[in-house]
Parts: C-alpha cells; sequence; structure tokens
C-alpha cells in the first residue's frame, strides 16, 4: 500500500508557530480534515469497534434476543462447545474441502481466460473481455437459480450434454458427492473481477522482458513460466487472498441451493450457514457471537500466514 | 504477447506473405478458441431463456427439443389433428397428420400436401414420435411477474438500493477528500484502520447489531440497509481517493487563492474532476446493494413485503422447485436491469474494477 505523504496546505498553519502535538491537531487544516473524515471515524466506532466488543463479550454468554434479560456469563463455554460441535467441525470440513477445490479452480480458469483475452492475436478482445466479465453482474440468487435448472438430473442441459457422449450424469444437487463440485462449477461465473485484475497485472509487464527471454530461447511456456508467472505474482497474491476471504464467507449459493438447510446430509452447511442457523434460526447467539469470532481468526491467520510466506514467491520489483 | 513482439513473430517466419498467412491462422484459431470458451461459459443463459419460453409439459415429454416448442397440430377439415415424426417407405422423416389412429396400420395426411388426400401407413403409429413445432410460451412471464409480485419487489429493492447508495457516495466523497487533501495527525493510521475493515468478516458485528437494532425496533425496516452506508465504506473511499490524488493540487490552490472554501473546493472542483470514478462507484454500489442477500434476509425475514428482488426471488425458488419454467422466466426478470446497465456502462465497470482493485 503506497502511501503518498504531500505537504499542502501547510500554509494554513502561521509560519514560526510553534508545531505541538495539540497546536497540529487543532491547527485549522486538520480540523476541517477530521470534519471530512469524520463519518468514517462515527462509523468505524458505531458500526465496527463496538460491535467487535460487544460481539466478543457476547461470545461468553449465552445471549438469546427473546430472553434477553435472562443472559448468563458462561464463560468459555461456548468455545468448548464447539470442540465437540459435530456440526460445526463438518461445516468446516465443508468449507476447507470447498476452497481446495474452487479456490486453485478459479485462480487458475481465471488467469487462462485473462491470458486469452490479452493475445494480440484474438480479434474483438474487448468484446470478449465483457462477455467473460457479464456473469458477475447477474444477481447471486438468479445466477444461482439458472445453474439449479442446469444441473437439474431430469431436464438440466448438463446432463443432456454428458448423455450425448455417452455419460450417465449425476443427480448434482442432490448427492453429497457432486454438490461441492457443483457449488464450485457455479463459481467458475464469478471469475470476473479476478479475470480483470489477472489483466491489468500481464498489461504491465514489460514486453522487453519477453524480448529478452526470446533471445534466450525461451518458448511460450518457458515465458510464461519465467517473465509472465513472476511478473504477475502481486496480483495473483492478491486474488488469492480474496478468493480465499470470500470462500470462508461463502452464503448464498449454498442457502438457495438447499433452501437454507445445508442438504444434502450438511454437504452444503458452510461456515457461514452454520453461523446464520446459529443465530437466526435457533438464536443461540451467544455461540453464533463465539463462531463470529472464530471465522475472524481464521481469516485473519490465513491471511497473515499468507502474507509470511509471500516474500518467498511474490515477485517486488524495485518500484513497487 | 504485445503487438510489438508478434510484429517481430511475423517478421522472423520466411516471406512477408508466409508471415502473413501464418498469423491469419494463428488469430482465427486464437479467436475460434474465444468464441468456443464464451458459448459454453454462457450456454447456462441460453438455457435460462429456452426454459423461461416452453410450456411446463415439454420439460418431461419424451424426444422433445431442446428450444422451445409445442406439439404440431394439423387442421383437416375442421378437425385438429396431432402430427408425427413418420417414416415414409424410401426411409426419410415425414411430418404427416394422424386422422385415424388404428393398432397396426394407419391414416395420415400431409399438412404440406392435404389435397393429395390420405396416406395409409402400415406400422404402430404408436412407436411414433409427435412432431415439435417452434413456439414461444410467452405465459410464464406473465404469470411470474404475478405470483412473485415483481412491481413490490422493484420497488422494494430500488428504495434500498438508491437510498444507501446516495448515502454511500456522498460519505465517501467526503471521506476520500479528508484523506487526499489535508494532513492531520494519524491520518496515515486511520487509512489503515480503514483498509483492515476490508478484512474484518461482518459476521463478528453482526449480532451486536441485530441486537441493538432489535432494541431500537429496527428489524422488519429498511434502517439496518441504509442507515450504515451512510458512514463511508472502505472500497468506495479507497477508489475515489486513488482518484482524488490524481487531480492536481494547482486546481484547488488556484481556488484557495480566489477564497473559496474546502466545501466549495470540493464541489467546484474535485467532484467534476472525478465524474468517472464516482459513476464508477455509484455503479458500483447500487449494483452491489441490488444484489446483496445475506443481510436483507437477516432483518427482513419476516418481513415479505418490505423484501427486495434477491430475497423475494430465492423465496419464490424454494416454493416452485417443481415448475422451473416459471422460475427461469423469475430469474431472467431478476437480471435483466443489472446487465442491461452494464452494457450500457461497462467501461465504468471495467475501470472501476482495474483502478479499485491493483493498487491494494
Amino acid at each position: 500500500m503506497a502511501m503518498t505523504p504531500h505537504t499542502t496546505g501547510s500554509a494554513a498553519l502561521p509560519i514560526g508557530a510553534v508545531p505541538t502535538r495539540w497546536g497540529r491537531l487543532t491547527s485549522r487544516e486538520s480540523l476541517t480534515g477530521l470534519a471530512f473524515v469524520a463519518p468514517f471515524i462515527i462509523g468505524f466506532v458505531v458500526f465496527s469497534a463496538l460491535p467487535m466488543i460487544a460481539s466478543l463479550v457476547l461470545s461468553f454468554t449465552d445471549f438469546d434476543p427473546r430472553r434477553a434479560d435472562e443472559t448468563r456469563f458462561i464463560g468459555l463455554d461456548n468455545y468448548a462447545r464447539m470442540l465437540r460441535d459435530p456440526v460445526l467441525l463438518q461445516s468446516l470440513w465443508v468449507t476447507v474441502r470447498f476452497a481446495l477445490l474452487v479456490v486453485p479452480l478459479t485462480l487458475g480458469f481465471a488467469l487462462a481466460v485473462a491470458l486469452l483475452v490479452n493475445n494480440t492475436l484474438l480479434f474483438g478482445r474487448s468484446v470478449f473481455r465483457t462477455l467473460f466479465y457479464m456473469p458477475m453482474q447477474i444477481p447471486i440468487v438468479a445466477s444461482t437459480i439458472v445453474w439449479i435448472g442446469v444441473l437439474n438430473a431430469q431436464n438440466g442441459w448438463l446432463n443432456y450434454g454428458l448423455g450425448a457422449v455417452g455419460i450417465d450424469g449425476p443427480n448434482w444437487l442432490q448427492s453429497a458427492t457432486w454438490v461441492g463440485p457443483s457449488l464450485a462449477l457455479m463459481g467458475l461465473w464469478g471469475i470476473g473481477n479476478m479475470m480483470l485484475i489477472f489483466l491489468a497485472g500481464l498489461q504491465s509487464v514489460p514486453t522487453e522482458l519477453y524480448d529478452a527471454a526470446r533471445v534466450d530461447g525461451a518458448g511460450v511456456w518457458g515465458r510464461f513460466r519465467h517473465v509472465t508467472l513472476p511478473m504477475i505474482s502481486p496480483v495473483l497474491f492478491y486474488n488469492l487472498i480474496i478468493a480465499l476471504i470470500a470462500t470462508f464467507q461463502y452464503f448464498t449459493q449454498a442457502y438457495v441451493v438447499s433452501n437454507g438447510r445445508g442438504d444434502p446430509d450438511r454437504a452444503t452447511l458452510f461456515f457461514n450457514l452454520n453461523l446464520f442457523r446459529e443465530a437466526f434460526t435457533f438464536f443461540n447467539m451467544g455461540y453464533a457471537s463465539a463462531l463470529a469470532w472464530l471465522l475472524f481468526v481464521i481469516v485473519l491467520g490465513l491471511t497473515i500466514v499468507l502474507f509470511r510466506t509471500a516474500g518467498s514467491w511474490v515477485f517486488e520489483g524495485s518500484e513497487r | 504477447m504485445s503487438a510489438v513482439t508478434a510484429r517481430r513473430e511475423r517478421l522472423r517466419g520466411g516471406s512477408v506473405l508466409q508471415g502473413h498467412m501464418r498469423g491469419f491462422t494463428a488469430r482465427a484459431g486464437i479467436t475460434l478458441l474465444a468464441i468456443t470458451t464464451v458459448s459454453i461459459f454462457l450456454m447456462p443463459l441460453v438455457f435460462m431463456v429456452a426454459t423461461a419460453f416452453k410450456d411446463q409439459s415439454q420439460l418431461t415429454a419424451p424426444g422433445a427439443p431442446l428450444y422451445p416448442a409445442q406439439p404440431e397440430t394439423f387442421e383437416y377439415e375442421g378437425e385438429q389433428y396431432p402430427v408425427f415424426d413418420v417414416p415414409d417407405v424410401d426411409g426419410t422423416i415425414r411430418a404427416w397428420a394422424l386422422i385415424e389412429a388404428h393398432r397396426e396400420d394407419s391414416v395420415f395426411v400431409d399438412p404440406a400436401n392435404p389435397d393429395a388426400g390420405p396416406i395409409t401407413w402400415v406400422g404402430r403409429w404408436r412407436t411414433l414420435e409427435q412432431h415439435w413445432a417452434f413456439s414461444l410460451n410467452t405465459g410464464n412471464f406473465a404469470n411470474a411477474w404475478d405470483t412473485v409480485n415483481f412491481p413490490r419487489l422493484f420497488f422494494n429493492t430500488f428504495a434500498i438500493a438508491g437510498l444507501s447508495t446516495l448515502f454511500a457516495v456522498v460519505s465517501a466523497i467526503c471521506v476520500a477528500y479528508g484523506f487526499s487533501r489535508f494532513r492531520f495527525p494519524g491520518r496515515n493510521g486511520l487509512f489503515v484502520v480503514m483498509l483492515a475493515t476490508i478484512i474484518l468478516p461482518f459476521q463478528v458485528t453482526l449480532v451486536p447489531s441485530y441486537a441493538v437494532y432489535l432494541a431500537f425496533g429496527w428489524i422488519g425496516t429498511w434502517w439496518p440497509l441504509i442507515i450504515p452506508h451512510a458512514f463511508a465504506n472502505a472500497y468506495n473511499v479507497f477508489l475515489l481517493r486513488q482518484y482524488f490524488l490524481t487531480i492536481p493540487r494547482e486546481l484547488d490552490e488556484a481556488a484557495m487563492i480566489d477564497g473559496a472554501g474546502p466545501l466549495r473546493i470540493l464541489r467546484s472542483i474535485i467532484v467534476p474532476q472525478a465524474i468517472p470514478a464516482i459513476v464508477a462507484v455509484s455503479l458500483f454500489h447500487f449494483f452491489f446493494a441490488w444484489n446483496e442477500y445475506f443481510l436483507p434476509l437477516v432483518y427482513l425475514q419476516s418481513e415479505p413485503d418490505l423484501q427486495p428482488l434477491s430475497v423475494g426471488l430465492a423465496r419464490f425458488n424454494a416454493l416452485y422447485s417443481q415448475e422451473p419454467t416459471l422460475i427461469q422466466a423469475a430469474a431472467i426478470m431478476a437480471m435483466a436491469l443489472p446487465v442491461v446497465v452494464f452494457f450500457l456502462a461497462q467501461r465504468a465497470f471495467m475501470r472501476g474494477v482495474v483502478f479499485g482493485g491493483v493498487e491494494k
């Protein structure tokens, strides 16, 4: 993150004024700046900081909004309960297994499409970019409904297509084995942003590097492996983090596919769906707060681990 | 591959003509690959449109085509008769109307040439397949429109998305202006805190917020979906701030010398210069709010009349899962506006994504 320090407005300070900390804070420029930033500060305190603290406190209680008066502190019971909650463990497993499938799949597909629509040999590149981005603009509920239709075992087109080549397709969304891959397939429709970010990364690779690699005798694969991949590793890293966070927040598709129940056989009971059910179906809001904190710790932990390992594989140019 | 390297590639391949031919083959090959990929990629949309125009009975009928169609009938001497695909003596399939059905042989008439009179065909007519003719059933749309109460859902969605976009954009402009044009102690720290809120899962603040809204009596109203947006969100502020930083500071200073205050500078210098970024942010936010599902579900679960399109559509999907034709028609209506606006404003979208995404 590049912060650009600048010096404008220093004229507002009278020359020779003693820049004490309080003096700087109450200077005209500071006050004006703070006034403009105030909506964020107030919003952060009211809608992020205080609720975060409250959520941590609630995670040590058995808070149920229907009998808020009877709320008791139960210490670490909610956290202890997590360890022997088979539904939670199942939801974690569902989410992790899905992440292992969908993150590499979407990253790979988005990169492949970005390489395709970045190729100067392609006619009508901007048309293809627009078409590959378009499904992003479809409301998620609507696109999920479209896919439910396509994946329907009796009259969906996927099994029709598979049948045409002699494969007897499974009952995708009703099978605990196949519902995960089905959702991953749906996920390919959401590559739009990733693709554009890869595209921006690809376009910032200096062409001299390709020429130099060519002189050294590198083929198409060699140039991709030794020039493109290292040069776009920062955007690959960015996309990876965003994709991982999104997977741990995965909700709408799973909810619509299973009518909010996590069917079949809890195979779509993603972490976030389980949290929603604990909070708003069973009103175990103390436990749900504890689950939310677990989610936060997981997401934060993943981000930190990725940033730690980034040094070994993310290429940092001298300018960045 | 860049244009320069592509040209060099071509120049190296022997004669100019040869190079030209090879270039053309490569271009045609790549373009063909892209057309194939995008066709498969967008096939679900074709499925949706085809299904939405079908009659419900076509979905389960054996031998029905993939496109919307109806079993054809033919009027002969004042009566309607079903049309079948009949193998003629020479093996060609003909669409003939069955006018007299018997077990082992039947009487047909050729709709293309009814004056030729009845044709007797030997064989079991029950083994024949019905002849389907292309036919659009537009009734699904009207039916879904009324069943889902689309006018209500559209109004709700517009109201929620419109108000929240208005608040979000105005607040983001102010905050981005504060971060990009003024120095104050703690500014950089505050900016980092703001960016950190991006990775804060909203679930962490969900339960306490719900409890507070419950105490305010806001559950089952639009307020929880609108008010928080009046306090600037990190994505919007970030994108606008990056853009504001590119606006030359000399413009502000000239206005300042003319006696303009900060609000005046924001209104008459910054905002007009930043229109592309503001349009991008507005579009993003509007469609984010348009598509939002989780929070409307949480806060409006018990109020079907106040729900936006996303929640109403999912509810409809659960109720009518046995009628895919209705559901696909409803899905088309729900996605029509975002998709049309996307095609009209695609430049702003694409620029916004790249601009906001890469720098982060």
